[in-house]
Protein backbone atom coordinates (compact mmCIF):
# COMPACT_ATOMS: atom_id res chain seq x y z
CA UNK A 1 0.00 0.00 0.00
CA UNK A 2 1.42 3.52 -0.91
CA UNK A 3 1.25 5.91 2.44
CA UNK A 4 1.91 9.82 1.70
CA UNK A 5 3.32 11.25 5.11
CA UNK A 6 3.45 15.22 5.97
CA UNK A 7 5.50 15.02 8.90
CA UNK A 8 6.20 17.87 7.96
CA UNK A 9 8.22 17.38 4.98
CA UNK A 10 6.02 14.81 2.50
CA UNK A 11 7.46 11.57 1.44
CA UNK A 12 5.63 8.74 0.13
CA UNK A 13 6.51 5.26 1.44
CA UNK A 14 4.82 1.65 0.67
CA UNK A 15 3.84 -0.69 3.65
CA UNK A 16 2.56 -4.04 3.83
CA UNK A 17 0.70 -6.35 5.91
CA UNK A 18 -1.33 -4.20 8.15
CA UNK A 19 -5.31 -3.91 7.64
CA UNK A 20 -6.27 -0.79 10.35
CA UNK A 21 -5.55 2.87 10.99
CA UNK A 22 -4.17 2.07 14.06
CA UNK A 23 -1.81 -1.16 12.94
CA UNK A 24 -0.71 1.63 10.25
CA UNK A 25 0.46 3.97 12.83
CA UNK A 26 2.02 1.58 15.14
CA UNK A 27 3.62 -0.30 12.14
CA UNK A 28 5.30 3.29 11.60
CA UNK A 29 6.00 4.21 15.25
CA UNK A 30 3.98 7.35 14.93
CA UNK A 31 1.76 8.37 17.94
CA UNK A 32 -1.79 8.55 17.28
CA UNK A 33 -2.28 11.34 19.72
CA UNK A 34 -0.37 13.45 17.11
CA UNK A 35 -1.05 12.42 13.87
CA UNK A 36 -4.46 12.22 11.67
CA UNK A 37 -4.95 9.76 8.88
CA UNK A 38 -6.94 10.59 5.75
CA UNK A 39 -8.07 7.48 3.85
CA UNK A 40 -9.72 8.43 0.35
CA UNK A 41 -10.09 11.95 1.13
CA UNK A 42 -11.92 11.29 4.78
CA UNK A 43 -10.49 11.61 7.95
CA UNK A 44 -10.89 8.12 9.81
CA UNK A 45 -11.04 6.86 12.79
CA UNK A 46 -7.79 4.51 14.23
CA UNK A 47 -10.59 1.50 13.88
CA UNK A 48 -10.87 1.83 9.84
CA UNK A 49 -10.16 -0.65 7.91
CA UNK A 50 -7.58 0.25 4.82
CA UNK A 51 -6.98 -2.24 1.74
CA UNK A 52 -4.16 -2.28 -1.30
CA UNK A 53 -6.35 0.10 -3.65
CA UNK A 54 -7.20 3.14 -0.91
CA UNK A 55 -5.69 6.00 -0.77
CA UNK A 56 -3.66 7.03 2.56
CA UNK A 57 -2.11 9.97 4.21
CA UNK A 58 -0.70 10.51 7.05
CA UNK A 59 -0.64 14.43 8.98
CA UNK A 60 1.48 15.11 11.85
CA UNK A 61 -0.27 17.35 13.95
CA UNK A 62 2.85 18.80 15.58
CA UNK A 63 4.24 22.15 14.69
CA UNK A 64 5.72 25.26 16.03
CA UNK A 65 8.96 26.40 17.19
CA UNK B 1 -16.53 3.83 15.70
CA UNK B 2 -19.97 5.68 15.52
CA UNK B 3 -20.39 8.76 17.23
CA UNK B 4 -21.68 9.40 20.51
CA UNK B 5 -24.15 11.73 19.43
CA UNK B 6 -25.91 10.29 16.37
CA UNK B 7 -24.39 7.07 15.75
CA UNK B 8 -22.95 8.16 12.39
CA UNK B 9 -19.27 7.04 11.47
CA UNK B 10 -16.84 8.67 13.43
CA UNK B 11 -13.87 10.48 11.36
CA UNK B 12 -11.91 11.54 15.01
CA UNK B 13 -11.93 10.02 18.39
CA UNK B 14 -10.89 12.03 21.40
CA UNK B 15 -9.80 9.62 23.96
CA UNK B 16 -9.50 12.27 26.65
CA UNK B 17 -13.12 12.90 26.34
CA UNK B 18 -13.87 9.27 25.52
CA UNK B 19 -15.80 10.27 23.13
CA UNK B 20 -15.45 9.75 19.06
CA UNK B 21 -17.41 12.31 16.58
CA UNK B 22 -18.56 12.32 13.46
CA UNK B 23 -17.79 15.71 10.90
CA UNK B 24 -20.85 17.25 12.09
CA UNK B 25 -20.77 16.86 15.77
CA UNK B 26 -17.07 17.37 15.71
CA UNK B 27 -17.50 20.64 13.83
CA UNK B 28 -20.07 22.16 16.65
CA UNK B 29 -17.80 20.28 19.67
CA UNK B 30 -15.21 22.42 18.48
CA UNK B 31 -17.30 25.69 17.93
CA UNK B 32 -18.57 25.18 22.02
CA UNK B 33 -15.55 24.50 23.65
CA UNK B 34 -13.63 28.12 21.71
CA UNK B 35 -17.35 29.38 22.53
CA UNK B 36 -16.89 28.62 26.09
CA UNK B 37 -13.69 29.44 26.53
CA UNK B 38 -14.33 32.91 25.16
CA UNK B 39 -17.66 33.32 27.53
CA UNK B 40 -15.52 32.20 30.95
CA UNK B 41 -12.31 33.95 30.16
CA UNK B 42 -13.79 37.11 28.71
CA UNK B 43 -12.00 36.91 26.16
CA UNK B 44 -13.92 39.23 24.01
CA UNK B 45 -17.25 41.09 23.94
CA UNK B 46 -19.25 41.26 20.53
CA UNK B 47 -18.57 45.64 20.36
CA UNK B 48 -14.80 44.71 20.61
CA UNK B 49 -11.82 45.04 17.44
CA UNK B 50 -10.19 42.31 17.17
CA UNK B 51 -7.26 41.52 15.75
CA UNK B 52 -6.21 37.80 14.71
CA UNK B 53 -2.36 36.94 14.02
CA UNK B 54 -2.18 34.95 11.28
CA UNK B 55 1.04 33.12 10.60
CA UNK B 56 -1.01 31.00 7.26
CA UNK B 57 -0.52 27.44 9.82
CA UNK B 58 -3.44 25.22 11.17
CA UNK B 59 -4.08 26.77 14.14
CA UNK B 60 -4.56 30.77 13.30
CA UNK B 61 -6.10 30.65 10.25
CA UNK B 62 -8.99 28.03 12.13
CA UNK B 63 -9.14 30.48 14.95
CA UNK B 64 -9.26 33.12 12.08
CA UNK B 65 -12.44 31.55 10.83
CA UNK B 66 -13.97 31.05 13.63
CA UNK B 67 -14.18 33.88 15.03
CA UNK B 68 -15.11 35.76 11.58
CA UNK B 69 -17.99 32.57 11.59
CA UNK B 70 -19.30 33.39 15.28
CA UNK B 71 -19.40 37.10 14.40
CA UNK B 72 -16.59 38.76 15.83
CA UNK B 73 -15.36 41.96 14.47
CA UNK B 74 -11.93 40.44 13.41
CA UNK B 75 -8.87 41.38 11.14
CA UNK B 76 -5.99 39.82 10.01
CA UNK B 77 -2.20 40.29 10.71
CA UNK B 78 0.55 38.32 8.98
CA UNK B 79 4.12 39.11 9.53
CA UNK B 80 5.94 38.73 6.55
CA UNK B 81 9.53 37.23 8.46
CA UNK B 82 11.34 37.39 5.08
CA UNK B 83 12.22 33.15 5.63
CA UNK B 84 12.58 32.52 1.90
CA UNK B 85 10.53 30.06 0.29
CA UNK B 86 8.45 29.12 3.67
CA UNK B 87 7.55 32.91 4.36
CA UNK B 88 6.64 33.27 0.60
CA UNK B 89 4.45 30.33 0.96
CA UNK B 90 2.38 31.43 4.53
CA UNK B 91 2.23 34.80 3.01
CA UNK B 92 0.07 33.13 0.33
CA UNK B 93 -1.77 30.94 2.30
CA UNK B 94 -3.07 33.78 4.48
CA UNK B 95 -3.55 36.12 1.77
CA UNK B 96 -5.87 33.64 -0.25
CA UNK B 97 -7.41 32.35 2.68
CA UNK B 98 -8.51 36.31 3.70
CA UNK B 99 -9.71 37.26 -0.37
CA UNK B 100 -11.78 33.69 -0.34
CA UNK B 101 -13.50 35.17 2.67
CA UNK B 102 -13.49 38.68 2.18
CA UNK B 103 -11.60 39.16 5.24
CA UNK B 104 -9.47 42.48 6.07
CA UNK B 105 -6.18 41.52 6.55
CA UNK B 106 -3.27 43.65 7.46
CA UNK B 107 0.64 42.71 6.14
CA UNK B 108 3.64 43.89 7.70
CA UNK B 109 6.80 42.93 6.33
CA UNK B 110 10.20 42.76 8.41
CA UNK B 111 12.12 43.69 5.28
CA UNK B 112 10.37 46.46 4.22
CA UNK B 113 9.32 47.90 7.48
CA UNK B 114 13.06 47.45 9.63
CA UNK B 115 15.42 46.64 6.90
CA UNK B 116 16.00 42.87 6.89
CA UNK B 117 14.26 39.58 7.55
CA UNK B 118 14.99 36.88 10.42
CA UNK B 119 17.71 35.25 8.52
CA UNK B 120 19.22 38.44 7.97
CA UNK B 121 18.22 39.85 11.71
CA UNK B 122 20.26 35.88 12.91
CA UNK B 123 23.34 36.87 11.43
CA UNK B 124 23.73 39.93 11.71
CA UNK B 125 23.03 39.75 15.95
CA UNK B 126 25.00 36.54 16.47
CA UNK B 127 21.35 35.59 17.97
CA UNK B 128 19.05 32.38 17.18
CA UNK B 129 16.49 32.73 14.67
CA UNK B 130 13.67 31.77 16.89
CA UNK B 131 14.85 34.13 19.40
CA UNK B 132 14.62 37.26 17.27
CA UNK B 133 11.74 36.11 15.59
CA UNK B 134 10.03 35.65 19.19
CA UNK B 135 11.07 39.13 19.79
CA UNK B 136 10.15 40.67 16.82
CA UNK B 137 6.63 38.99 16.50
CA UNK B 138 5.45 39.66 19.68
CA UNK B 139 6.83 43.25 19.38
CA UNK B 140 4.80 43.57 16.19
CA UNK B 141 1.71 42.49 17.11
CA UNK B 142 1.27 44.94 20.11
CA UNK B 143 2.49 47.94 18.43
CA UNK B 144 0.31 46.85 15.41
CA UNK B 145 -3.00 46.35 17.80
CA UNK B 146 -2.26 49.30 19.49
CA UNK B 147 -1.41 51.85 16.76
CA UNK B 148 -4.79 50.57 14.95
CA UNK B 149 -6.49 51.06 17.85
CA UNK B 150 -7.84 47.34 17.75
CA UNK B 151 -9.37 46.11 21.73
CA UNK B 152 -7.96 43.00 21.53
CA UNK B 153 -5.16 40.49 19.66
CA UNK B 154 -6.36 37.01 20.07
CA UNK B 155 -3.68 33.89 18.34
CA UNK B 156 -3.83 30.64 17.73
CA UNK B 157 -1.94 28.94 20.73
CA UNK B 158 -3.29 25.83 21.41
CA UNK B 159 -3.09 23.14 24.21
CA UNK B 160 -0.05 21.99 23.06
CA UNK B 161 1.76 24.78 22.59
CA UNK B 162 0.84 26.10 26.46
CA UNK B 163 1.02 22.49 27.35
CA UNK B 164 5.00 22.44 26.16
CA UNK B 165 5.89 26.03 27.09
CA UNK B 166 4.32 24.74 30.76
CA UNK B 167 6.49 22.36 30.80
CA UNK B 168 9.54 24.09 29.86
CA UNK B 169 8.68 26.54 32.15
CA UNK B 170 8.44 23.91 35.10
CA UNK B 171 11.49 22.47 33.96
CA UNK B 172 13.48 25.47 34.62
CA UNK B 173 10.83 26.67 37.56
CA UNK B 174 10.58 30.33 35.55
CA UNK B 175 8.64 31.50 38.20
CA UNK B 176 8.30 35.17 36.66
CA UNK B 177 6.95 33.42 33.23
CA UNK B 178 4.61 30.94 34.65
CA UNK B 179 3.41 33.61 36.78
CA UNK B 180 2.04 35.22 33.63
CA UNK B 181 1.23 31.68 31.38
CA UNK B 182 -2.96 32.81 31.18
CA UNK B 183 -4.94 32.30 28.37
CA UNK B 184 -5.73 36.10 29.17
CA UNK B 185 -3.23 38.90 29.93
CA UNK B 186 -5.24 42.29 30.34
CA UNK B 187 -4.63 45.65 28.67
CA UNK B 188 -2.23 47.78 30.65
CA UNK B 189 -4.04 50.54 32.27
CA UNK B 190 -4.64 52.91 30.28
CA UNK B 191 -2.28 56.24 31.52
CA UNK B 192 0.59 53.78 31.38
CA UNK B 193 2.59 52.32 28.39
CA UNK B 194 0.16 50.40 26.22
CA UNK B 195 0.27 46.65 25.98
CA UNK B 196 -2.91 45.29 24.36
CA UNK B 197 -4.83 42.54 25.69
CA UNK B 198 -4.36 39.24 24.70
CA UNK B 199 -6.17 35.86 24.59
CA UNK B 200 -5.87 32.49 23.52
CA UNK B 201 -8.87 30.91 22.58
CA UNK B 202 -8.02 27.39 21.15
CA UNK B 203 -6.19 26.73 24.59
CA UNK B 204 -8.69 23.74 25.49
CA UNK B 205 -8.20 22.26 22.43
CA UNK B 206 -5.39 20.09 21.34
CA UNK B 207 -3.22 20.90 17.86
CA UNK B 208 -4.92 17.56 16.53
CA UNK B 209 -8.25 18.99 17.25
CA UNK B 210 -7.20 22.19 15.20
CA UNK B 211 -5.68 19.82 12.48
CA UNK B 212 -8.92 17.87 11.92
CA UNK B 213 -10.74 20.99 11.95
CA UNK B 214 -8.99 22.82 9.45
CA UNK B 215 -9.07 19.55 7.21
CA UNK B 216 -12.74 18.89 7.48
CA UNK B 217 -13.86 22.72 6.83
CA UNK B 218 -11.22 22.81 3.70
CA UNK B 219 -8.80 25.30 5.38
CA UNK B 220 -5.71 25.46 2.97
CA UNK B 221 -2.89 26.00 5.44
CA UNK B 222 0.86 25.78 5.34
CA UNK B 223 1.57 22.14 6.29
CA UNK B 224 5.44 22.88 6.03
CA UNK B 225 7.27 23.39 9.40
CA UNK B 226 9.57 26.47 9.31
CA UNK B 227 13.02 25.61 8.81
CA UNK B 228 14.17 26.95 11.96
CA UNK B 229 12.35 25.18 14.03
CA UNK B 230 13.15 22.07 13.21
CA UNK B 231 14.64 20.23 16.12
CA UNK B 232 13.33 23.16 18.51
CA UNK B 233 12.78 22.06 22.00
CA UNK B 234 8.74 22.97 22.25
CA UNK B 235 8.97 20.17 19.51
CA UNK B 236 10.49 18.09 21.45
CA UNK B 237 8.55 18.76 24.79
CA UNK B 238 5.44 18.15 22.49
CA UNK B 239 6.45 14.83 21.49
CA UNK B 240 7.19 14.03 25.20
CA UNK B 241 3.71 15.21 26.71
CA UNK B 242 2.33 12.95 23.45
CA UNK B 243 4.01 9.79 24.81
CA UNK B 244 2.57 10.51 27.87
CA UNK B 245 -0.66 11.23 26.33
CA UNK B 246 -0.93 7.42 24.65
CA UNK B 247 -0.32 6.12 28.35
CA UNK B 248 -2.62 7.83 30.02
CA UNK B 249 -5.37 10.26 28.11
CA UNK B 250 -6.15 13.48 29.28
CA UNK B 251 -2.69 14.17 30.70
CA UNK B 252 -2.09 16.98 29.22
CA UNK B 253 -5.45 18.35 29.29
CA UNK B 254 -5.06 18.00 33.46
CA UNK B 255 -1.59 19.45 33.33
CA UNK B 256 -2.44 23.01 31.79
CA UNK B 257 -6.09 23.25 33.11
CA UNK B 258 -5.18 22.47 36.48
CA UNK B 259 -2.22 24.81 36.43
CA UNK B 260 -4.27 28.14 34.71
CA UNK B 261 -7.03 27.17 37.34
CA UNK B 262 -5.47 26.26 40.66
CA UNK B 263 -1.97 27.32 40.33
CA UNK B 264 -1.16 30.03 37.90
CA UNK B 265 -3.27 32.77 39.99
CA UNK B 266 -1.59 31.89 42.95
CA UNK B 267 1.72 32.53 41.27
CA UNK B 268 0.55 36.07 40.45
CA UNK B 269 1.07 37.68 43.71
CA UNK B 270 4.71 35.94 44.28
CA UNK B 271 6.40 36.96 41.00
CA UNK B 272 8.98 39.25 42.11
CA UNK B 273 10.37 40.02 38.90
CA UNK B 274 8.29 42.56 38.31
CA UNK B 275 9.56 45.83 36.79
CA UNK B 276 7.79 49.36 36.19
CA UNK B 277 6.72 49.48 33.03
CA UNK B 278 7.45 52.62 31.11
CA UNK B 279 8.05 54.20 27.30
CA UNK B 280 10.58 53.24 25.26
CA UNK B 281 12.98 56.56 24.31
CA UNK B 282 13.21 54.88 20.78
CA UNK B 283 10.08 53.93 20.17
CA UNK B 284 7.69 54.75 22.55
CA UNK B 285 6.08 50.90 23.25
CA UNK B 286 5.92 49.11 26.56
CA UNK B 287 9.65 48.41 28.22
CA UNK B 288 11.17 48.03 31.88
CA UNK B 289 14.21 49.50 30.22
CA UNK B 290 15.34 52.82 29.03
CA UNK B 291 14.94 51.63 25.21
CA UNK B 292 13.19 48.23 24.56
CA UNK B 293 14.86 45.23 23.69
CA UNK B 294 13.20 45.24 20.32
CA UNK B 295 15.49 48.49 19.44
CA UNK B 296 18.08 47.21 21.24
CA UNK B 297 18.67 44.25 19.12
CA UNK B 298 17.44 45.77 15.68
CA UNK B 299 20.15 48.49 16.14
CA UNK B 300 22.95 46.29 16.83
CA UNK B 301 21.91 44.77 13.36
CA UNK B 302 21.50 47.75 11.49
CA UNK B 303 25.04 48.77 13.44
CA UNK B 304 26.93 46.00 12.76
CA UNK B 305 25.43 45.83 8.70
CA UNK B 306 26.22 49.97 8.05
CA UNK B 307 29.78 49.49 10.08
CA UNK B 308 30.52 45.82 7.84
CA UNK B 309 30.80 44.06 10.91
CA UNK B 310 30.58 40.21 10.91
CA UNK B 311 29.30 39.33 14.51
CA UNK B 312 29.71 35.76 15.74
CA UNK B 313 28.14 33.26 13.24
CA UNK B 314 24.33 32.19 14.06
CA UNK B 315 24.22 29.27 16.25
CA UNK B 316 22.48 26.76 14.37
CA UNK B 317 20.28 23.63 16.26
CA UNK B 318 20.69 19.87 15.85
CA UNK B 319 18.18 17.70 14.27
CA UNK B 320 16.99 15.33 16.71
CA UNK B 321 15.48 12.18 15.75
CA UNK B 322 11.91 12.06 16.95
CA UNK B 323 10.93 10.66 20.04
CA UNK B 324 10.23 6.91 19.38
CA UNK B 325 6.46 5.44 21.01
CA UNK B 326 6.59 1.79 22.18
CA UNK B 327 4.76 -0.14 19.14
CA UNK B 328 3.38 -2.60 21.41
CA UNK B 329 1.12 -0.08 23.35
Amino acid sequence: MRVKIRNPQRREIDVQGVKLVDQLLRKLNLNPESHLVVVNGELVTGDRHISEEDTVEIVSAISGG
Amino acid sequence: MRCINCQERSVIDLRRHNSSFCKPHFLSYFDSQVEKAIRRKRMMGPDDRVLVAVSGGKDSLVLWDLLSRLGYDVTGLHIHLGIGEYSESSHEKTANFAKQRGLELVVVDLAETYGMGIPELSVNTGRVACSGCGLSKRYVMNREAVEREFDVLATGHNLDDEAATLFGNVLRWQTGYLARQSPVLEASPSAGPALVKKVKPLYTLTERETAAYALLSGIDYESEECPNALGATSIRYKEVLAALELESPGTKHNFLLQFIERVQPKLETVDTDDHELRECDQCGQATTAEVCSFCRMWDRARDNVAEGRSPHPARRRRRRKPIEINPST
